[in-house]
């Protein structure tokens, strides 16, 4: 069966490869861009784990067709740290022990920055929203709405 | 497996492809369709796209308002003029799914998902379906019913009235996780008064049949009648009959039969779940 061309931009850079028709976006970016940071969870949109950021707002790209990102931009975890420095919300998670197995710590930074790109000063219950597609199985909860939470306050002060 | 993705400017050549293999299933957000693929459904050979504009329109002017199918719960969310349907547009998923599915989709969706179309099938709800035959409207009280023959058809757009007060139509979904788990049962409810008496109730559950169903029993409990104490026991009592709920793993059929009629005297009361 003959592929796919597909373009789209990669956290700033620009991507070009074939696809496979009905591929996912999750096995691109883990198999043919060589990004790993967005995690497989479910494979059905249960968890989360598997977020990313397209034209800005939080998608799963596990249920994300390939071909519907042509000429969009996808943003993932790799792409949220400035050079050797962390993003104020890996940081925070960081400080915070928000990461306990870490295998949910990618989409919820993603999650997170969805909200955190459009409202600065979000309430505690803005945050529980953002990250309610997000399971944590380590029931880690508090401490990561605690962490974006602090990451907001430092976004702010550094703005 | 790799399938053939085929994708269309025009949605009457998307339906007629549609319609024309029997191997074909239409992608709106990806949320129905991409999870089938992903669990290696072999029986989905292409998938039909359309980027028609006329898919992602709102007409929220009149009386009785317009959606397309396209739409996005996200979108739903961000229309003012849409509000009376937030509560059952914010029960879907977390935010990243509310990004990506349809309305339009949302009609397909098997129990115990499906929860937007339970609103809309208490709002006197309405689908468009493009075939090859051309355009129809279809009450989606019937689509529903034959929906596994409507595999051929595109839905472009759906269409309900609008409440005539804030009190008149009343939204509940029963979940185990809140608010992206699946529904142990959803409520709606429509309620025009007159002369402080319901007429014309509808009232719609989910996750209480394969797809959302109308509580008939329950609606001529109510008709005619002032919404008082009386009024809502007897809905209540009626609230199952008719329905055929399935054991999953978030509650069985049993439990769904026994407390239907329960979480209806909460809607119907006005009172917290």
């Amino acid at each position: 069966m003959a592929k796919t061309p597909l373009q789209f931009r990669h956290n700033g850079r620009d991507v070009a490869l074939f696809v496979e028709g009905g591929s996912n976006l999750l096995v691109v970016l883990r198999e043919m861009v060589g990004d790993t940071t967005p995690k497989f969870g479910c494979g059905q949109g249960g968890c989360g784990a598997c977020t990313v950021l397209i034209d800005g707002d939080a998608h799963l790209s596990c249920l994300t067709l390939a071909e519907t990102v042509e000429g969009r931009a996808v943003e993932t975890l790799d792409g949220i740290k400035n050079g050797p420095n962390l993003h104020p919300l890996q940081r925070a998670f960081a400080d915070g022990f928000a990461a306990q197995c870490g295998y949910c710590t990618p989409g919820m930074l993603m999650a997170a920055k969805a909200l955190l790109d459009k409202v600065a000063q979000p309430s505690r219950e803005q945050v529980v929203e953002a990250i309610s597609g997000n399971i944590c199985r380590c029931t880690g909860y508090e401490p990561i709405i605690n962490a974006v939470l602090a990451a907001a306050a430092s976004l702010r002060a550094s703005a | 497996m790799p399938v053939t993705v085929k994708t269309f400017q025009a949605v009457g050549e998307a339906a007629s492809a549609l319609s024309s293999d029997r191997g074909a299933r239409y992608l709106g957000g990806g949320t129905l369709v991409m999870r089938d693929l992903n669990e290696g459904d072999v029986s989905i050979v292409t998938v039909i796209r359309a980027t028609d504009r006329a898919l992602q329109g709102i007409d929220a002017a009149g009386a009785r308002i317009r959606i397309g199918a396209g739409v996005t719960f996200a979108r739903v969310l961000a229309e003012r003029d849409l509000g009376f349907l937030h509560p059952a547009a914010r029960s879907i998923g977390g935010p990243a799914v509310r990004n990506m599915g349809t309305v339009g989709g949302n009609l397909f969706a098997p129990a115990p998902f499906g929860d937007f179309t339970v609103a809309l099938l208490a709002l006197d709800g309405m689908v468009s379906l493009q075939g090859g035959f051309g355009l129809r409207d279809m009450p989606l009280e019937e689509f529903l019913q034959s929906r596994d023959r409507q595999a051929g058809a595109l839905a472009v757009g759906v269409s309900c009235i609008r409440p005539a007060s804030t009190d008149a139509f009343r939204y509940r979904k029963i979940a185990r996780i809140k608010p992206k788990g699946g529904s142990v049962i959803t409520l709606a409810a429509h309620l025009p008064q007159s002369g402080g008496r319901v007429t014309g109730a509808r009232i719609a559950l989910g996750s209480m049949a394969p797809t959302a169903v109308r509580a008939k029993a329950a609606e001529r409990a109510l008709e005619g009648r002032p919404l008082d104490a009386a009024a809502i026991s007897a809905a209540a009592a009626a609230a199952g009959e008719g329905t055929a709920p399935a054991d999953n793993s978030l509650a069985s059929a049993w439990y769904r039969r026994e407390v239907v009629g329960v979480h209806l005297r909460r809607l119907l009361s006005g009172q917290e779940s």
